[in-house]
């Protein structure tokens, strides 16, 4: 008789964080958020885009509370944080720069912009999503079109926008990254 | 000679001129929305009575004013659509995802003239017995969400949003909702599942027309940012005096966002069809020519979706002579009218306004591959032509770009392109992938099969008869699309 073995369980990409919890004053503002929808599930990117600005990444747990607030089962919340990428599951640096890697940027030098801050932070230029210093200080991405394109490199630092961005620029910008 | 019109732009980039509210009321704001909401009921002729808002569309109507988004389809009848009889309250959403690589003109309103959007958004919910309203900003706008929710405040303070504004008893409501960095959600269907809290998944027509089934299924107008401008402008000058500005059935003004390898990159407001694609780029008005000893290879007209143009491409366009008169004419590329429906008979679109140039600098495969990596990374992956065909593209371009290319590959591009548009998707998303690798590679099939050759030359000589697997995936095009930043 041969038996029938399971398989290792498939392991969630979202990370445990058993200490979540969400500030009451940080709540009641959601909640007032989600008071502006005729229909509450529409609120669940402006509530996963708060939480991910309180806590940094979205974790499991952010995905059930966020779920619980809205009434939904969590798989609605957890298939926007798979699919806007805007959203990370895992923490990203204090700074995450984001550099536009689209057409008229590439034109303008963001390809020699990201090696340049890659290089500068010990981080492998080749790869394309996001990559994190060990120190967990800074995050490198290249992104899509940011909308900056007459002005190219455009870069993004957390949610500043610095447009032409030159060579000399960009190590003003990672020197002033404290 | 080729001037600007600015109009939409009038303030913007003065010195001292502020996204404050009280900076916009000094330079005449929200007159026009008093103007609107005052408006009283006109009797017809024929005995018929038009409400104000009925007006008002009417103005829009006759306007002739066509989206600025990407489409170019009429406001007016776009608004025309609406079902008003529902019983269903409807909705107006503003469209501020602006995404289409090369276009960045919406970013300079919502940034530096909040409030102007703002007046168009209340004129146009008026004139649609709009209740409720929604700004759906990109995600990565994030100061410019907190701009908008600054105006907002602003504007519901002095009571012009919210309950009976300016006493006329008419209630409008505005949030500002965020994307969160996918591209698809600037299409309309997919802009409204996203609101609802979903994947912005495009929903499929017939049924789901926003103008009838929308949000919440109920009646909706999607409109871009500088649309509602308009609007506002239109309501002010009058339809018929709007219509004055621009060419026939190419009324108005519109932002052109200029980028790529010109001297001077930047947003500029033009009459629509008064000024020309060569004016644009060499004028010293506009772009300003392009750098010192290069001459020009290509333009995408119209956002990184439009059909490619060539330097030295001339078209058989029909032109009405000054006694009235259609005739065919022969128009060399620098001389199309920039305006929707010269650009249209030209084969490509002026879609969203976005122009970027490409020198004789550019590696125009690896151009093209930079294009197709963006479509593959931004597909909402609903439709399997869409969702594969923009990643295999993709990939023949990573290997036509680190050196694994095969000289059919020119032909193997074209064939996966012809076989994703025409109603195959649910969403225009499946011709926005596929034009630019039909025209690329339709009008420098030269440049392709030669790269494809040398690499096959290249790996015959070293005894390799097929390409080898591409490995990793790895975008960098960044040796071919080198060039050394302005300083």
């Amino acid at each position: 008789m041969s038996e029938i073995r399971p398989l290792e369980p498939i392991p969630s990409p979202l990370r445990e964080q058993p200490d979540f919890a969400v500030p009451p004053a940080l709540a009641a503002e959601l909640d007032a958020v989600i008071a502006r929808y005729p229909q509450a599930r529409s609120a669940s990117l402006m509530l996963l885009h708060a939480i991910q600005e309180q806590f940094g990444y979205i974790s499991r747990q952010a995905v059930e509370w966020v779920a619980a607030r809205l009434g939904l089962p969590p798989l609605n919340i957890y298939e926007l944080v798979t699919f806007y990428p805007m959203f990370h599951a895992a923490p990203v640096g204090k700074y995450h720069l984001k550099i536009c890697r689209t057409l008229s940027c590439a034109l303008g030098g963001s390809h020699q912009l990201h090696e340049l801050c890659c290089t500068r932070l010990g981080l492998d230029p080749r790869q394309h999503g996001p990559q994190t210093t060990k120190d967990g200080k800074f995050t490198v991405e290249f992104v899509e079109c940011l909308a900056g394109c007459g002005a190219a490199p455009v870069m993004m630092v957390n949610d500043a926008f610095h447009e032409g961005v030159t060579p000399r620029r960009a190590e003003e910008i990672l020197g002033g990254c404290s | 000679m080729p001037q600007e019109y600015r109009q939409i732009l009038q303030h913007i980039d003065q010195p001292g001129y502020t996204p404050a509210l009280e900076c916009y009321l000094r330079h005449g704001g929200y007159a026009v929305l008093r103007q609107a909401l005052a408006l009283p009921p006109r009797t017809l002729p024929g005995g018929q009575v038009l409400s104000g808002p009925e007006q008002l569309r009417q103005e829009v109507m006759v306007s002739g004013l066509r989206g600025r988004g990407g489409a170019g389809f009429s406001c007016g009848l776009k608004w025309s659509f609406v079902d008003r009889k529902s019983g269903k309250p409807i909705y107006l959403i503003c469209n501020a995802d602006e995404s289409e690589p090369g276009t960045f003109k919406d970013k300079q309103i919502i940034y530096k003239d909040p409030h102007q959007m703002l007046e168009g958004m209340i004129i146009a919910s008026y004139a649609n017995d709009v209740h409720l309203a929604f700004i759906y900003i990109r995600g990565e706008f994030v100061e410019g969400a907190r701009i908008l929710n600054r105006a907002l405040q602003e504007a519901r303070a002095k009571g012009f949003l919210g309950r009976n504004i300016l006493g006329s008893g008419y209630d409008l409501e505005i949030h500002v909702h965020r994307g969160a960095g996918a591209y698809i959600c600037g299409e309309e269907t997919g802009l409204i599942e996203s609101l609802e809290g979903k994947r912005a998944y495009p929903r499929i027509k017939p049924p789901y027309f926003p103008a009838v089934l929308g949000l919440y299924q109920c009646p909706t107008i999607v409109n871009n940012v500088e649309t509602l401008c308009a609007v506002k402008h239109i309501v002010a000058r009058g339809g018929a005096e709007y219509a004055r500005l621009g060419t026939p059935n190419n009324t108005g003004t519109r932002i052109v966002s200029i980028s790529g390898h010109v001297r001077r990159p930047g947003y500029y407001e033009i009459e629509v069809g008064k000024v020309t694609l060569g004016e644009l780029i060499h004028d010293p008005a506009f772009g300003g020519g392009l750098r010192e000893g290069r001459q020009l290879k290509a333009i995408i007209p119209g956002g990184s979706s439009a059909k490619v143009f060539k330097a030295g491409e001339t078209f058989k366009l029909k032109r009405r002579g000054p006694d009235g008169k259609e005739s065919v004419q022969e128009v060399a590329l620098l001389d199309l009218p920039y305006d929707f429906d010269s650009l249209i008979a030209a084969g490509s679109m002026s879609g969203s306004g976005a122009i970027i140039v490409l020198d004789d600098s550019t590696d125009i495969v690896a151009a093209l591959a930079n294009i197709a990596d963006f479509y593959a990374h931004e597909s909402c992956g609903q439709c399997t032509p869409c969702r594969e065909g923009s990643l295999w593209m993709a990939k023949a371009l990573r290997r036509l770009t680190h050196g694994e290319g095969r000289p059919e590959d020119a032909d193997y591009l074209a064939h996966i392109a012809d076989n994703i548009p025409g109603g195959r998707t649910i969403c225009a998303f499946g011709e926005a992938c596929a034009w630019p690798v039909q025209s690329f590679v339709a009008k420098f099939r030269d440049e392709f099969i030669a790269r494809g050759a040398a690499d096959a030359k290249r790996r015959a000589a070293s005894g390799r008869e097929t390409a080898a697997p591409s490995g990793p995936p790895h975008p960098a095009t960044a040796a071919a699309l080198a060039q050394t930043p302005a300083e």
